[in-house]
């Protein structure tokens, strides 16, 4: 954990999270078994991947080009499974 | 209101959820999520039911949300949403601050069981909110027990399929007769697999003063045995087996989204899920005959309310 642990004077009344969006600095890529490698040349910009990706850890270009985001994505595979082009393949980690 | 978007470019850029949040791999309430942040502009807040979504996307000191967000119990999210609307009611007229858009979002256990006296009154009294059951068809969250929400047959940790019962014996609640039953003026189901469609539903939704229900059909590859992989395929399946019709209501209208003339067999849709297996066995074939025609009288019923028989 990447916060300085507090006494219990300094806690708040209630959880309250005031830093929007503070998940980012938890990496989950590392739960990761396959990954998810795209072939940009068959790529064909559908965006499908994007949409359906639960992290999301696809990351949508200007001209709609994806590219995976490693440090979140956990390897389900669902990009691979929906591409209607087989644009994407999972390989093993390691 | 906006005009209905047609493809996927249409759908905004950004993104008000973020990733690092401890959803199993594979889930299918972000689609959901994201879709809702991105469907409706400007100023809303987010009141969230106990269930898999809050624990798993706010564990301290972390949060996934760029919006404002409370939770509150299983039982009373539409009571708290209804407090926080009434609020922004005085605030406006007071102080004339704008209202923001009220979204409750509530797992099938905060919604068709716990939550379910809590929704009626927020539906009965008006408030103006936008209320979302993800429907995963069980208690997820604490260990796939059984839910009003769980389809006939399908195996839970409370409904084991063993010898003598196969899985749980009792029908889905019908939760948007529920809804439409309190007099909301819209109500929707929608489905991962066709975000074009979700997208102008969360849209409308928005666009209606007043109380609206959304009823989302929310693969879960942890509680349902499947990989994780085919969440979307298996959301798919369910609309074309007309497991899961997509529908809405509007104003005294009903109107079928996705007219399915030639509907797959049900067996494509349970045959990729473990919570079904039992049911292609042949000692439970009377429990899948009963599911089928849950599912075909559920259709039927759609298409006479639709004006389509």
């Amino acid at each position: 954990m990447s916060v300085r642990p507090l006494s219990w004077r300094e806690l708040p009344a209630a959880p309250v999270i005031t830093e929007a969006g503070s998940a980012l600095r938890y990496k989950t890529g590392s739960w990761r078994a396959l990954r998810p490698v795209i072939d940009r040349g068959k790529c064909i910009k559908c965006l499908l991947c994007w949409v359906y990706c639960p992290e999301p850890a696809i990351i949508r270009g200007e001209d709609d080009g994806v590219e995976v985001d490693y440090d979140y994505c956990k390897g389900c595979g669902i990009c691979a499974n929906e591409c209607p082009v087989k644009a994407i393949s999972m390989v093993e980690e390691g | 209101m906006a005009t209905p978007i047609k493809t996927l470019k249409e759908i905004p850029r950004e993104e008000l959820f973020t990733p690092g949040h401890r959803l199993c791999a594979g889930c299918g309430i972000p689609q959901l999520v994201r879709m809702v942040l991105k469907a409706i502009p400007g100023p809303k807040v987010i009141v969230n039911a106990t269930g898999c979504l809050e624990v798993a996307t706010t564990i301290y000191p972390y949060t996934s949300w760029k919006v404002p967000w409370v939770h509150n119990a299983f039982e009373n999210v539409a009571a708290t949403a209804a407090g926080i609307e009434a609020a922004f009611k005085a605030l406006e007229k007071k102080r004339g601050v704008k209202r923001p858009k009220i979204i409750a979002l509530a797992g099938d256990g905060g919604t068709f069981d716990i939550g379910l006296q809590a929704l009626s009154g927020a539906l009965e009294r008006g408030h103006d909110m936008i209320f979302i059951c993800y429907d995963n068809e069980a208690y997820m969250n604490t260990g796939i027990q059984r839910s009003g929400a769980t389809p006939r047959g399908a195996a839970t940790t409370t409904t084991p399929a063993g010898s003598v019962v196969p899985g749980k014996i009792e029908r889905k609640k019908d939760l948007m007769g529920i809804a439409i039953s309190h007099g909301v003026r819209y109500a929707a189901t929608m489905n991962p697999a066709y975000p074009v469609d979700m997208y102008n539903k969360i849209v409308k939704a928005a666009s209606v003063e007043g109380p609206t229900v959304l009823h989302y059909f929310c693969p879960c590859p942890t509680g349902w045995r499947f990989d994780t992989a085919k969440s979307i395929e298996v959301s798919r399946l369910a609309v074309q087996t007309r497991y899961w019709p997509l529908y809405e209501y509007e104003d005294g209208t009903y109107r079928i989204n996705v007219v399915v003339r030639n509907p797959r067999p049900l067996e494509d849709f349970l045959k990729l899920q473990g919570r079904f297996a039992h049911l292609l066995r042949p000692e439970n074939k009377h429990i899948l005959e009963q599911l089928k025609r849950d599912v075909e009288e559920n259709w039927n019923r759609l298409m006479k309310l639709a004006g389509l028989s």
